[in-house]
């Protein structure tokens, strides 16, 4: 394996951490607050850390292969929570560490799960960052870097793929930079787009700054004990909107974008995305209106906690704890759904269920007509049998990978549906659970270990289980 | 500039390769979607699969936004087709490769005209004009010709004992009393653009240029063995050797092609009368020999495999033949084979490559001074470009002297009339000249590229 690029590359990511770590400062700089000297020391790290790690070898052979691609990204997420982290341990905001990279990696990892008890109480400067974390976590940070840097080689498509969740990356022009490049512009935009439409909402700047990153990277982190159940009913409408839309398959704006509309309106996974978030509301709604004064309010809070768990944010207008068993189980079933691929969302994704559904429904006929001829087709497309095959693998280890956390958690002695809910929430990028780790509750009451075996799961989930298991696999490692 | 390459096989992966190299937005399209992955993670270009005539693969690779679309698979046909449909749904420009002789007479005239075909490449053809350049001037190791033959560049390796060798290059013209220039030279992994007091070495790789008769006359004065090939063994009778041969024969040379399938002999004997067709195995050594290895002027070694053509090619000059020319379709199988020894190794796909990557050039900046050759030179450390000078108040009329050009660029001929200038500080660039370049380590666009 090529060391020296995986260092240079991990290298330039923190780099790139600590400029993007500037915006806080600003903002603690603004609000005049204390935390502002902490994040100054922590990118003062970041970029020591990064140029000995670029400057020191600057690696003679650039050429990145798939290998390089998975292990470049699984590091330097690893590094971005355990770096990002730091200005909560040194401002004593967050006096444990291994609480700050629980966070941390809850931050990049766009799941919104958090230890702290009274968030209130935190700094705006490191409020900002835990949100804007979200934000750069959403798209990934190896994309940025891509968009900002000119690409050595054709050969970083590795890395995309490694870091981009779906069954099948691709690009959407020919190079990979102005690929890059097209994704942010679009969430960018879009996110822009939703601070704006809060703003006239009435929703102040701060809170609709970080509650747009929490949107947009479907992260989760709120400044209020109350999620945004304190906030007015055009603001969840406007928040339930753009959880939906950035739970789509960003190659579907491009397409929009382009003025190339038939695919779009013929996308299978759009169609059963929709589908599924609006059956799940019709039946809540349904199950909890005798809660609620009214329809209307019924509808407000089924189809925001829908469309909340659904892309995998995790925000809430309501503590759906108290819910009753059915709809509590059908949010538990939204949560391993997740969005559609290519979006910011957790989850399996929308197309690769759709990929196994239509196999086992090859396979089912098979069974009866065992001459018949399957071919699985994906949006018009034939899908090849690597992928389907790949898809099935997937889940397998997505399950086994679910069993390991979930026993490990169970070493904590909290009730089952507290651990179930835990690990899928952590693992499908949600945040809060049921139970003890529900939407009114936090993580903090978990052991150390827990919290970094769940800190693992998250990372495991945002980058689809393969890079991070690469990366600790000990042969990735030796001389091949 | 967007460029659809259908077809992934060797001679479309190296196009990719290039383009890509150029800075294009590449697309490429295949029917195997093993070959598109392997494309799409090699280099930076985005893959359609499916089949490169089908109207609705050419839409969802952009065909109508599409600059260029390269036809490179292996069927003349298809790539006939695809360049028809793509021509129809608003590609700009379109070449194809065919390859088949029946295609490329009068057929292929009709067929530009009625499909919008803007070129069409026959990669055996070409390369076997670069292997009769050589042939005619065996000492050199390779040829390229500027303006119809005007003006040429040549390539030739020092040896020790080399006249040029330990003269700086500001006394070489009066010393041999010859008009040429020195352009370029490669030592090792470098390659120079060198100046006045520039001093050569044995072993370096030197390109020089001058016209025809002036090349003649320097190599006579170098004491380099400088008559034509008069007799020429070809090995493998591929469509490469076919014109080849043709062209040999017909400047009166013999032509000797070794080839195992008998079919393929009694074809050629149908085509090539004056050659002579041996059927039996090239790879024997008995047979090469029996059949005068030792008295050819010349080896050509042409057959599919390139470890063949490279092993054969170090027995012929281990039998003194005095030129021996492999083609090597692999770039790194090339690259071993030159550090090991050959000096002449000819690959049909880079000549197709260089061929695209000019006329994509040349699309680039019609406006300008536009490229109307392009070669790329020790091995692609440095081009050779040739331009069309349109009235640019920057450039014409002006001394070469007082040209701030960039550095690693020289101004390596004028051509006025018909008539090649070896230039030196006072000769001015007029408009209607047509000016060769040379360039290392940078992509020229335009002729006023070439100054600061």
């Amino acid at each position: 394996m090529n060391r020296r690029m995986v260092f240079y590359v991990t290298g330039q990511i923190v780099l790139l951490e600590a400029i993007l770590m500037a915006l806080p400062a600003v903002v603690a700089l603004i609000y005049g607050e204390n935390c502002f000297w902490s994040i100054l020391a922590t990118i003062a790290v970041a970029v020591l850390l990064g140029l000995g790690l670029t400057l020191l070898r600057r690696p003679k052979n650039q050429t990145i292969y798939a290998k390089e691609g998975f292990v470049i990204v699984a590091l330097s997420w690893v590094l971005l929570a355990a770096v990002g982290a730091l200005p909560f341990w040194f401002s004593r905001e967050i006096p444990c560490y291994v609480d700050g990279f629980f966070e941390m990696a809850s931050g990049f990892t766009t799941t919104g799960a958090s230890i702290l008890t009274d968030v209130e109480s935190m700094s705006r400067g490191l409020l900002f960052w835990r949100s804007f974390t979200h934000w750069i976590g959403g798209m990934g940070v190896l994309v940025l870097m891509m968009a900002l840097l000119p690409s050595g080689s054709g050969r970083s498509i590795h890395m995309m793929r490694a870091e981009v969740p779906g069954p099948i990356v691709g690009k959407l022009v020919p190079r990979i930079r102005d690929t890059a490049k097209i994704l942010y512009l679009i969430y960018l935009v879009m996110t822009l787009i939703e601070v704006a439409c809060l703003l006239l909402a009435d929703m102040p700047l701060f809170d609709s700054l970080i509650h747009a990153f929490g949107t947009a990277g479907t992260g989760g982190f709120g400044i209020k004990a109350t999620s945004l159940g304190g906030y007015n009913t055009a603001c969840q409408w406007i928040i339930t909107v753009f959880m939906l839309l950035f739970g789509v398959n960003f190659n579907l704006y491009y397409l929009l974008l382009i003025r190339s509309f038939r695919p779009v309106f013929t996308s299978r996974e759009l169609w059963v995305y929709v589908a599924v978030a609006a059956v799940a509301t019709a039946l809540i709604t349904g199950n909890i209106l005798s809660m609620y004064d009214g329809f209307g309010e019924a509808l407000r809070h089924a189809a925001f906690q829908v469309s909340s768990i659904l892309t995998t944010t995790g925000y809430a207008t309501t503590d759906f704890d108290l819910w009753p068993t059915f709809s509590k189980t059908i949010l538990l079933l939204l949560m391993f759904i997740g969005g559609c691929a290519g979006s910011t969302a957790g989850g399996l994704k929308v197309s690769r269920l759709l990929l196994l559904g239509k196999t086992v429904t090859r396979d089912l006929r098979r069974l009866v007509h065992p001459r018949s001829v399957g071919t699985i087709k994906l949006e018009g497309k034939r899908v090849e049998d690597p992928v389907v095959r790949s898809a099935g693998a997937y889940l397998v280890l997505y399950f086994a990978l679910f069993a390991a956390t979930f026993l490990v958690i169970s070493l904590d002695a909290f009730d089952m549906e507290t651990n179930l809910s835990a690990v899928a929430a952590c693992i499908n990028n949600v945040g809060p659970g049921f139970a003890l780790v529900g939407p009114a509750a936090s993580y903090a009451a978990f052991s150390p270990l827990s919290k970094l075996v769940l800190s693992f799961a998250m990372l495991l989930g945002r980058l689809e289980l393969y890079p991070l298991l690469i990366a600790f696999l000990p042969r990735t490692w030796m001389k091949d | 500039m967007n460029i659809i390459v259908v077809g992934g096989g060797k001679i479309g992966t190296t196009t990719i390769a290039s383009l890509v190299a150029e800075g294009h937005d590449v697309t490429a399209i295949d029917h195997n979607s093993e070959v598109l992955t392997e494309l799409t993670n090699v280099y930076d270009v985005i893959g359609v699969m499916g089949n490169g005539a089908d109207c609705e693969t050419l839409e969802e690779a952009g065909v109508d936004k599409a600059e260029l679309v390269v036809a490179v698979t292996d069927s003349d046909e298809v790539n006939m087709l695809c360049c028809f449909m793509a021509r129809q749904m608003g590609a700009a420009h379109t070449i194809a490769r065919i390859r088949n002789p029946e295609y490329n007479d009068r057929s292929l005239s009709t067929m530009k005209q009625h499909t919008g075909l803007s070129m069409a490449i026959n990669p055996e053809r070409l390369a076997a004009e670069e292997l009769y350049r050589i042939l005619r001037l065996p000492s050199a190791v390779k040829i390229e010709t500027f303006s119809r033959r005007k003006f040429e560049m040549i390539e030739i390796i020092l040896k020790e004992d080399s006249p040029f060798v330990g003269v700086p290059l500001s006394e070489l013209r009066s010393q041999f009393k010859a008009k040429f220039l020195i352009c370029v030279v490669q030592r090792g992994e470098s390659v120079f653009i060198p100046d006045g007091a520039f001093v050569l070495q044995g072993g370096d790789k030197v390109g020089l240029t001058a016209s025809p008769a002036e090349i003649q006359k320097l190599l006579r004065g170098m004491g380099m063995v400088n008559k034509h090939a008069r007799n020429v063994m070809i090995l493998g009778g591929s469509r490469t050797a076919y014109y080849l041969a043709k062209r040999l024969a017909s400047g009166g040379n013999n032509v000797k092609i070794i080839e195992k399938k008998l079919p393929l002999c009694d074809e050629l004997c149908d085509l090539l009368p004056k050659a002579t067709i041996i059927h039996g195995d090239g790879t024997d050594q008995e047979l090469l020999l029996e059949e005068g290895l030792k008295d050819m002027d010349a080896f050509v070694s042409l057959t599919d495999m390139d470890e063949q053509n490279i092993l054969l090619s170090f027995f012929a000059s281990a039998h003194q033949v005095s030129k021996v020319i492999s083609k090597v379709s692999r770039d790194e199988l090339g690259a071993l084979a030159q550090r090991l020894g050959l000096e002449c190794i000819v690959s049909p796909r880079k000549i197709i490559a260089n061929v695209l990557v000019r006329y994509a050039r040349a699309l680039e900046n019609a406006s300008g001074s536009n490229v109307e050759t392009l070669y790329k030179l020790m091995d692609d450390g440095a081009e050779a470009l040739e331009f069309n000078v349109k009235d640019d108040p920057r450039l014409v009329r002006i001394p070469l002297r007082t040209l701030q050009l960039k550095p690693q660029v020289l101004i390596a001929g004028i051509l006025r009339n018909r008539e090649a200038i070896i230039p030196s500080g006072e000769d001015v660039i007029l408009p209607g000249d047509k000016v060769v370049v040379i360039a290392a380590a940078q992509h020229l666009q335009d002729l006023a590229d070439i100054l600061k």
